[in-house]
């Protein structure tokens, strides 16, 4: 995946956590801000509140 | 088959979707759940490397975001976490050695699904033995609402007390007052590390028992330092793997994705169901988690290739079976809840 299968080494290495490493921050502000916008409505929605 | 870069769109979608059950399972408990990805992915037929070093890359990812989350809730003894990953990166490299000797001498799949079998059977039996019993559940629950403060010296486990008695210098004070050999530390890091390297697990179902139980931490800042721990356990060890080129991302790229977006909605979970009524369930799964390695291992042995398929069915079932409890039982207290009165609106 990425064209990264044939990484190897300390380069290899740095350049797959790296992505990794990304993907986790991404995810983190991502999620959070999704969290934020539709959470309290999901609830409400779920809770038969509304 | 329809792909994306190269992965076929079904095996995304499974890795996402197991990652949302174990994400979930993560949130709810504050441990387990990543344990389960190295031999589920050894039992779709990834080899033993593949699968342990991108357990270790999956596990770290989820840490990363796990610790981000806890940053602000003043869980986390740096101290003990950096004395921790010094005896854990030691251990690592150990048990990496000894996988690759094991992978050398064609026993690396047997004795690592055996140590599997045993550590799984054992933390699921003795987690559903206190559910069943009741009591504290074995006290490993992190109590949400829990202040972060000192420990009451009646909950320090016995095992701990008398660890803490070793009075090896130099002693080190930790968070919640009390204080520990600094041997001790690094001895109880270094095991853990141990199987950490060699299992291609982040330790935590592991480690953060042993703080409680081997330390006497208590458990908020147990989890939360453990969590810092398994930051640079899991990146340290995933890093060794990658040079290798050991580690998938079309497995861990979408098992991330799905785990971060239930790890938010097992964290919300907390909130609303009680623990306890789920516990059982968090222990069952793991015995049968413990099942589905050994049927898996069975199946190989004497060349019976549905066990294989039936083991994959037992971890995933198992894993859906818990994580639907806690959906379900949160949408029920969801439901069973008041409506906000108006004056308390904002």
């Amino acid at each position: 995946m990425f064209g990264l299968e044939s990484a190897t080494g300390i380069d290899g290495a740095l350049l797959v956590i790296g992505v990794v490493l990304l993907e986790a921050i991404i995810l983190y502000v991502g999620y959070g801000l999704l969290e934020k916008l539709v959470g309290p409505t999901l609830v409400d929605a779920v809770g038969g509140n509304r | 088959m329809m792909e994306i870069m190269g992965v076929s769109v079904a095996l995304l979608g499974l890795f996402a979707g197991f990652g949302v059950l174990i994400g979930l399972l993560f949130g709810f408990f504050g441990m387990g759940g990543s344990f389960l990805v190295t031999p589920a992915l050894m039992v779709m037929g990834y080899e033993t490397d593949v699968a342990v070093a991108s357990g270790l890359a999956f596990v770290f990812a989820t840490s990363v975001i796990a610790t981000l989350k806890h940053r602000d809730l003043g869980q986390v003894d740096y101290k003990l976490g950096v004395l921790m990953i010094a005896g854990t990166t030691a251990g690592i490299e150990v048990g990496k050695i000894g996988l690759h000797y094991l992978q050398n001498i064609g026993l690396a799949d047997t004795v690592v699904s055996v140590i599997y079998v045993l550590l799984l059977g054992g933390i699921g039996a003795f987690i559903t033995y206190t559910a069943v019993k009741g009591g504290d559940g074995g006290g490993l629950s992190p109590d949400h609402d829990e202040a972060d403060g000192e420990i009451n010296p009646d909950e320090i486990p016995d095992i701990a007390k008398t660890i803490q008695s070793y009075r090896i210098p130099p002693m080190i004070s930790l968070r919640g007052g009390i204080t520990v050999s600094l041997w001790m530390i690094l001895l109880v890091a270094f095991a853990t590390g141990l199987l950490s390297g060699f299992l291609g697990v982040g330790g935590g179902f592991i480690r953060m028992p042993a703080l409680f139980y081997l330390i006497g931490v208590p458990v908020p800042i147990a989890v939360g330092t453990d969590l810092f721990e398994i930051v640079f356990s899991g990146g340290i060890g995933s890093f060794l793997y990658a040079m290798d080129g050991a580690v998938n991302l079309s497995i861990v790229v979408p098992l991330l994705a799905g785990s971060a977006g239930g790890a938010r909605i097992g964290a919300a979970a907390t909130s609303l169901v009680d623990e306890d009524e789920i516990k059982v369930y968090f222990g069952v799964m793991l015995l049968l988690g413990a099942v589905a390695v050994a049927l898996r291992k069975i199946g190989t042995f004497m060349d019976i290739p549905v066990l294989q398929t039936v083991s994959l069915a037992v971890i995933l079932g198992a894993a859906t079976l818990v994580a639907g409890a806690v959906v379900v039982s949160s949408i029920r207290a969801l439901r069973a809840e008041e409506p906000p009165a108006a004056s308390a609106a904002d």
